[in-house]
């Protein structure tokens, strides 16, 4: 059963009268537990699949189900639950919000939620185990180093329990030892059974995972899937084809 | 989302731009202040007319006054025209069932009252009969009013106001009781008359209990007298016990007794002929005012045989007066107290936008972990009314301040009272003005597309 099926997604865009078809019949599908990277350069459609998965944007046509709920056409109400209970994000640029402590900001889904304080406080202490920013629940992003900013975010993503975590080139930001440890921390949430999706243009990155996804021209160029194959084929085969030009 | 948590990062935002926010209340400030300002003022004016209303008698009564100038088709007849006399109140008394205790009144405007060469004008010399008590809301604390008998004999009795015996006994005596000059004898008009009564000290809610708790505490304060200012005296003095002043300034005798004895302008004639100042009365039922006037109306015009020298005068006109003049004050006032709020509001709507497209990023963040366009409208909107709640309260507290700054300055207007429905409206309308300001910013960051405000720097 998979937790994610997207069949024939297509998304255009109308720019100064010219149609700009962003995706064009994507059909894939997540199963629960899955490490998959979608990589691709800038522009290639990926950002617009991880919005349309993040449930942050609605596809022109095609169907979408999330754990047997059909979300291409719902409402921007029902997506922002499911949003808030279903799908964890990270982002390039950590997205924490500098007014609040680290706490405050782990707290924030289950703001929208509606947990109580006390349920908030104590989920939030956990998330922030999880990653080991608990001796930091005070601080403001601005006192934080970037990865421990990023810790936050994923501690944020994490604290609603969701079926999903979206990682937006969450190494992007940080150098590369810090990016390392991040992408551990993703791969220890992973082997603890959670679906982590990461969206990078950086083969190198998309390395750690064992499902590749090559977007180009809002198609799937290029799958790299364990379970489909039989044997694994080499990532850096595949794509050092074709040196990564775009940032 | 719960409220307490909204409000709770309302406060935060303000808090974090506080000189920003702080500005923004300024208007609000100004608003909800001057409303309440503006509304003590003018209830302190319209205290002073309702008490004067209430001093001078209930709605209930009406005055039969004479009238100088006839309509035109009876200018001929000017010089039979006598005025309201006695015998309209006898006419009345047998005549108008719709109305009662009809009282003649003489009023001789500051005579000379005096008493071992110590002398004082008061304000008014009634001579009246023993209903005046009643009819002009007067209440005897010492002694007696004179009664029909003196008034029939033209005896040289007298009651007076406590200002009255204030001017020629002095207030309290060496062992700082009042003095009671009941027995004592005084000049009117150099005339001797025997004090048989001497009506309450009138004065406001206020003096009273001032001079209650002076009284408890053993001091001897003297009664003011707004007039002693002039000579240098009590400059706190207002108008508003100008109205009490004058009532506590009057001396009262027998109709009889007047006219007889203190009435130089008494010809020769019948007694009954002489022309008086007033005919006061009460009507039965307030809700037949305009029959019962009728009915005056109709037996006035025949002991004057057609002759219209006279008129009414209710207190109802006065009280249509009243509400009139207040009602205008309110809707001037509360039309510079809603252009302050007014302009508050605008402030605040262009914080409220400056604040948002500052926070484009910080939307685009909440709903991407799930806040729906709900929440992030209510967001904007409780910032919006938490500001303008702030500057509410804060105008609250500044109002009282303003209100005596200018009360101070303006020595001779009423003292302003500050009511709580002026201020439960004025800080119901800083609500209503920061709700319907954060409407249209409210609206504008809850419809942030999630995905423009992510990318937005």
């Amino acid at each position: 059963m998979a937790l994610l099926e997207l069949r024939d997604i297509h998304k255009t865009y109308h720019l100064g009268g010219e149609t700009i078809r962003a995706l064009d019949g994507v059909t894939l599908d997540i199963d629960p537990g899955e490490f998959i990277s979608i990589i691709g350069p800038s522009g290639s459609g990926k950002s617009t699949l991880m919005h349309i998965l993040g449930c942050l944007d609605s596809p022109t046509s095609g169907t979408l189900k999330l754990d047997d709920t059909m979300i291409h056409d719902a409402s921007a109400r029902q997506l922002a639950t499911i949003r808030n209970k279903k799908i964890g994000f990270v982002f390039q640029f950590f997205n924490l919000l500098p007014k609040l402590t680290v706490r405050q900001n782990v707290e924030l889904p289950m703001v929208y939620s509606g947990a109580s304080n006390k349920e908030r406080r104590e989920r939030a202490m956990d998330a922030l185990r999880l990653v080991n920013m608990e001796d930091r629940s005070k601080h403001r992003p601005s006192q934080l180093s970037g990865g421990q900013q990023q810790r936050t975010a994923i501690a944020r993503a994490l604290v609603n329990d969701p079926r999903i975590i979206f990682a937006d080139e969450p190494t992007g930001n940080l150098d590369s030892n810090t990016g390392e440890m991040i992408l551990q921390m993703f791969e220890k949430l992973q082997q603890e059974g959670r679906t982590v999706m990461l969206v990078t243009h950086d083969p190198e990155i998309a390395a750690v995972t064992p499902r590749r996804i090559e977007i180009r021209d809002g198609k799937i160029a290029n799958e790299i899937d364990p379970k489909l194959a039989g044997v694994v084929p080499r990532f850096e085969q595949v794509f050092s084809k074709e040196p990564e030009t775009a940032s | 989302m719960n409220i307490g948590t909204v409000i709770q990062s309302g406060i935060k935002e303000i808090g974090a731009h506080w000189f920003r926010s702080a500005l923004t209340m300024f208007g609000v400030i100004c608003g909800v202040a001057s409303l309440i300002t503006m509304a003590a003022f003018v209830k302190g004016k319209e205290n002073l007319l309702r008490e004067s209303l209430a001093q001078t008698g209930g709605l209930e009564k009406i005055t039969l006054e004479s009238e100088d100038d006839l309509p035109d088709y009876q200018k001929h007849l000017e010089g039979e025209a006598k005025g309201v006399t006695l015998k309209d109140v006898y006419a009345l008394q047998s005549g108008a069932p719709m109305v009662h205790t009809v009282t003649p009144i003489i009023n001789k405007r500051y005579p000379r009252v005096s008493r071992q060469g110590k002398g004082t004008r008061v304000s008014s010399l009634l001579g009246t009969w023993p209903s005046a008590v009643e009819l002009l809301e007067h209440e005897i604390d010492h002694g007696r009013m004179f009664n029909a008998m003196e008034d029939h004999l033209g005896n040289n009795v007298c009651v007076i106001g406590t200002e009255v015996r204030n001017s020629l006994f002095g207030e309290y005596d060496e062992q700082g009781q009042p003095i009671n000059p009941i027995g004592e004898k005084i000049l009117i008009n150099y005339l001797p008359f025997t004090i048989v009564g001497m009506f309450k000290e009138y004065m406001s809610d206020e003096d009273r209990k001032k001079k209650e708790e002076a009284i408890a505490r053993g001091e001897t304060i003297p009664s003011r007298n707004p007039f002693s200012r002039f000579r240098g005296g009590d400059r706190n003095a207002k108008r508003t016990q100008y109205i009490y002043y004058q009532k506590n300034s009057t001396v009262m005798v027998p109709l009889n007794t007047l006219v007889s004895k203190l009435d130089s302008s008494y010809e020769s004639g019948s007694y009954l002929d002489r022309k008086l100042s007033q005919v006061t009365m009460k009507i039965h039922d307030v809700s037949l005012m305009s029959s019962s006037l009728q009915q005056v109306r109709n037996i006035v015009m025949r002991t004057h045989k057609g002759l219209e020298d006279f008129d009414f005068e209710t207190q109802e006109e006065f009280a249509d007066d009243i509400n009139l003049a207040i009602h205008n004050e309110r809707v001037s006032g509360m039309f510079i107290a809603g252009i302050c709020l007014l302009v508050g509001g605008i402030g605040i709507v262009n914080i409220m936008l400056s604040s948002i497209s500052e926070r484009v990023r910080e939307i685009g963040i909440r709903k991407s972990i799930g806040a729906t366009t709900l929440d992030i409208f209510t967001q904007i909107i409780t910032e919006s009314v938490v500001l303008a709640m702030a500057g509410g309260i804060l105008g609250l507290i500044v109002s009282p301040l303003l209100v005596n700054t200018l009360a101070s300055f303006a020595e001779d207007t009423t003292p302003p009272v500050i009511t709580s429905t002026a201020m439960t409206v004025a800080f119901a309308f800083s609500v209503v003005t920061g709700s319907l300001a954060g409407l249209f910013p409210a609206i504008k960051a809850a419809k942030l597309d999630p995905i423009q405000a992510l990318r937005y720097d």
